[in-house]
């Protein structure tokens, strides 16, 4: 057949079968016994030409409602944020987005370095000493986190705040039944993680304590009073955070944290109906030679000219097989590389100003709710997200919502029974003082 | 003379934004007044301060210093590095995919469900399995996804001795990884000379504390384990579950399925088989196909269809959990679908008939400049060893060095572990005869250089813009990130 990815000819294909020694491509084949050999074809889709497929799937796309049509403030771990131009221009280069991971240096320094770089801005980001060069998403990092916890401890318990995103913590329990570990959760009292009872749960079978910040609801979880707890009996201190929101706030490396994980979505990558995303993974130096993924090392070639490996791979399951210290092989390579161009781009005051742009227009939002009669359910300081009290179910209020081409925050019901009626808003640098003035208004009698 | 591109960071200037954000449009609170002093930052991250040519310039000149599948023939063993289709970014790149929220209402994103189902539909077809989850990220996710499925189906028929998952001894590193993470204990079970499972072997390791067999087939040699059948006869008749690794899809579509091979459990790998593209090392996407019985224990939520349009359905009491945030990696997914939907059933055959073809040609040619350890018809991917150079003082990876300067990526090497000095050659199916005999040629000078001139291999390469890198003082002495 002809296609336009497939170059053979048919001369091409004779002269091959005659090098080969063969008749026909089915010889080939002689070797898959009768009995499992697929016969014709899969009863799938025929084939559509380039404009027919085109047409079809942007027909499909547009079924759906897109943040560029409707106004979105909804959150909860993914972000509707400035995405500088230039970041989709470096990531389309096929040189980076055709490679796959750079196992042969010396034809790989562009992808390697710009790892290299990728890891650096996290470290500085998070206040840690070691980045890896991506994970998954935030919610397996985490869960990655929990299982080094475990393993560099030897111990089997995990205390997970409540505060933390549900679905990272649904990842979390997912790996936690792999080497059995026992994972509890910690309530929350005014919207942070509550003291008391982590204390209450605290002894030497603890691994980690994990919190996230800003936390779920969108509160600055009180690190400092955290970590003492978290260290207190040898445990370790694990903190998923919103690289952004670091823009603004105190690192957790500054408050002892020993791992600290996320997901750098909100820099430089759409939001893409939950992934591709872009989980990283960040250490104190200690942990080093226990991190998961692929790290990127400097050093020099055979002339003493400057160039970047894969390093430390004593620690990967392509070397170490059974024995590794996690089983991630392919990782988000081409995000982290979006997320370092949207860090380069926005920069030491790019990230800064953002972030503080974030604080303005949730605080904007957060007092027009208050002034409209809204109860705000957490009082605690917060980044760009805060939980409001509707007097109906959130979903038949973003069906209202929705008409006026609006999408509402997160139904915090679905998560938290207590939290019925309840809505998680998020406001980003690129949600406008008319938009929020908008959905207020159009939210006007849901007060409870 | 080549030159040092500067880091990034050397290249910044305070004073220099690469940026453009809105002016704030709502009255100004100030930071301090709304977050406790101690949560301030007070140091600034040392991120750059570059202009948007700088950043432009100097992320084109990284690219330059990368090999792509579109930059030249890439014949990477196991990891399909087949051409990339455009039009795959192009739509992945529509608004109606790229910019909607997880989380929003269903009835918002009836078109992403109904890809994702129409996904799943032509995977079931194409894996012959009787479900398939999007969820899992990549290949090693896939893995310890379906074996975490096998878990809680010995444990749901109160079956917890089943300690072991079993591995081939040509198995990817991932295999035996993944079975870690989800709890089990690994057992290798031998190759014969042949390079296929050994069934005597097999015999003896498999037992009432087998949870699965985790095969790759064809496997890494690129070899079909012929005797499949009777392996998971093996396999099912003590209890086990057979997992099968989609890797090698590639070599089988529309000639085998392993549905019908007897395999329980299969995951995918949509950056390989179905052009992800590979994107430097991620994100890829890696499905899991189950049978029947496994169904349930499937990771929710599950995408289905009802009378009323697409839903997510949470309410799946025996599912393993969550395995990830959301629903997988849906723009990768996206680009699968529109892969497959541009090749249609005629295609995919051809895909596999010329992967076959091109595979056999390229060893049949090399077989007489090296050394050939498994001599039979070969699938998508073959393997040679470097051991007759070796007697000459060239290593493979010398070899593998060499090969930079003719402008290609090297093969795999050094795996399979069971072959010595291996090198495992996948040329895929989108590669044109000129290429490979092109790329033959330059191994067969690669193989006279190694008798007539060694030390031109032996200090290869001789044209990249780094000389062989120094491997050892950066894992002894860590370099991970710059500092001023």
């Amino acid at each position: 057949m002809l296609h336009r990815y497939l170059p053979m000819t048919e001369e091409d294909k004779q002269q091959m079968l005659q090098t080969i020694g063969v008749q026909s491509i089915d010889e080939l084949f002689s070797d898959i016994p009768e009995s499992v050999r697929f016969q014709g074809e899969y009863n799938i889709k025929p084939a559509k030409s380039e404009p027919e497929l085109m047409k079809e799937l942007m027909a499909l796309a547009a079924k759906n409602a897109d943040l560029k049509r409707y106004t979105s403030f909804l959150g909860a771990g993914v972000y509707d944020h400035y995405i500088p131009v230039i970041v989709d221009h470096v990531i389309s280069r096929s040189e980076f987005y055709t490679a796959y991971t750079p196992y042969q240096p010396e034809i790989s320094q562009g992808e390697l370095q710009a790892i290299f770089e990728f890891q650096t801005m996290i470290c500085e980001l998070t206040g840690m000493d070691v980045a890896n060069s991506s994970m998954y998403d935030g919610g397996t990092a985490l869960a990655e986190a929990a299982l080094l916890s475990a393993g560099h401890t030897k111990k089997k318990k995990v205390l997970l705040s409540k505060a933390v995103h549900p679905e990272y913590r649904d990842v979390v329990k997912t790996y936690a039944k792999g080497p059995g570990l026992e994972v509890v959760e910690i309530p929350f009292k005014n919207g942070v993680t509550d003291l008391d009872a982590l204390q209450a749960e605290m002894n030497e079978d603890v691994a980690c304590v994990i919190v996230q910040y800003p936390n779920f609801f969108g509160q600055i979880e009180p690190l400092k009073d955290i970590e003492p707890i978290a260290h207190a009996q040898k445990g370790m201190f694990v903190v998923a955070s919103n690289p952004l929101a670091l823009g603004v706030l105190t690192p957790p490396g500054a408050f002892g944290a020993d791992i600290v994980v996320g997901d750098a979505q909100p820099f430089g990558i759409p939001t893409q109906f939950g992934g591709p995303h872009c989980g990283y993974f960040a250490v104190k130096s200690a942990l080093m030679r226990k991190i998961p993924g692929r790290l990127v090392g400097q050093t020099t070639d055979e002339e003493g000219r400057r160039g970047f490996v894969l390093t430390l791979q004593a620690r990967e399951q392509h070397i170490r097989r059974d024995k590794a210290t996690s089983n991630i092989c392919s990782n988000q390579a081409l995000n982290a590389l979006a997320a370092a161009v949207a860090m380069t781009a926005l920069g030491k005051n790019g990230v800064k100003e953002m972030a503080t742009m974030n604080i303005q227009k949730a605080h904007y939002a957060k007092e027009a709710f208050v002034n409209h009669g809204f109860e705000v359910v957490f009082t605690g300081p917060f980044f760009n997200e805060f939980v409001v009290r509707m007097n109906k179910p959130v979903v038949e209020v973003n069906q209202k919502l929705l008409e006026k081409g609006m999408i509402g925050g997160y139904d915090l019901g679905r998560d938290y029974p207590e939290l019925q009626n309840c809505m998680l808003v998020a406001v980003t640098e690129l949600r406008t003082k008319e938009e929020i003035d908008t959905l207020v208004k159009e939210l006007g009698d849901c007060h409870a | 003379m080549h030159k040092d591109q500067p880091l990034i960071f050397e290249l910044s200037k305070p004073g220099r934004i690469g940026y453009s954000l809105p002016e704030l449009d709502v009255p100004e609170v100030n930071v301090n007044e709304v977050v406790p002093a101690e949560y301030i930052r007070k140091e600034a991250p040392e991120l750059p301060e570059v202009s948007e040519l700088d950043i432009m310039r100097h992320y084109t000149a990284l690219s330059k210093r990368n090999h792509g599948v579109d930059s030249g023939f890439y014949p990477l063993g196991s990891c399909t590095m087949k051409y990339n289709p455009k039009i795959n970014e192009n739509v992945a790149r529509f608004a109606g995919f790229a910019h909607l929220h997880p989380l929003q209402p269903e009835e918002t994103v009836q078109g992403a469900l109904e890809l994702m189902y129409d996904l799943q539909e032509h995977l079931k077809e194409i894996t012959g399995m009787d479900a398939v989850t999007l969820q899992p990220a990549a290949g090693a996710h896939g893995e310890w996804t379906g074996l975490m499925m096998i878990r809680a189906y010995h444990e749901a028929n109160g079956d917890y001795n089943r300690t072991k998952v079993i591995v081939p001894d040509t198995a990817h590193g991932t295999n035996p990884a993944s079975a870690t993470v989800a709890g089990f204990e690994t057992v290798t079970v031998k190759s014969t000379e042949e390079g296929l499972v050994d069934l005597d072997d097999l015999r003896r390791v498999v037992g009432p504390d087998t949870a699965a067999l985790m095969l790759t087939n064809p496997n890494t040699l690129g070899l079909f384990e012929e005797n499949i059948l009777e392996m998971a006869e093996i396999v099912h008749a003590a209890g086990g579950k057979l997992y099968y690794d989609g890797a090698n899809l590639n070599a089988v579509l529309s000639k085998a399925r392993p549905g019908d091979m007897g395999f329980d459990v299969v995951h995918l790998n949509l950056h390989k088989t179905f052009t992800g593209p590979h994107g430097g090392g991620g994100p890829g996407s890696g499905p899991v196909g189950v049978k029947a019985d496994l169904i349930p224990f499937l990771p929710k939520p599950t995408v289905e269809k009802g009378e009323n349009g697409y839903y997510f359905d949470y309410d799946r009491p025996q599912a393993i959990g969550r395995v990830k945030p959301f629903y997988g990696n849906f723009g990768i997914n996206v680009r699968a679908y529109t892969y497959i939907r541009s090749m249609g059933p005629d295609g995919l055959k051809a895909v596999t008939e010329y992967a076959v073809l091109n595979a056999n040609y390229m060893m049949r040619r090399l077989a007489e400049y090296y050394d050939l350890p498994y001599n039979r018809h070969c699938k998508h991917e073959f393997v040679l060893s470097g051991k007759r150079q070796k007697k000459l003082g060239v290593r493979t990876l010398d070899i593998a060095k060499r090969l930079l300067d003719f402008g290609y990526h090297p093969p795999t090497i050094y795996f399979p572990l069971i072959v010595e000095e291996c090198m495992m050659i996948e040329p895929t199916e989108t590669e044109s005869k000129e290429t490979l005999d092109a790329f033959i040629d330059a191994m067969i000078q690669i193989a006279k250089e190694a008798e007539e001139h060694p030390e031109i291999v032996q200090e290869a390469p001789h044209t990249t813009v780094v000389k062989r890198l120094d491997e050892t003082t950066a894992a002894r002495k860590p370099i991970l990130r710059y500092q001023k």
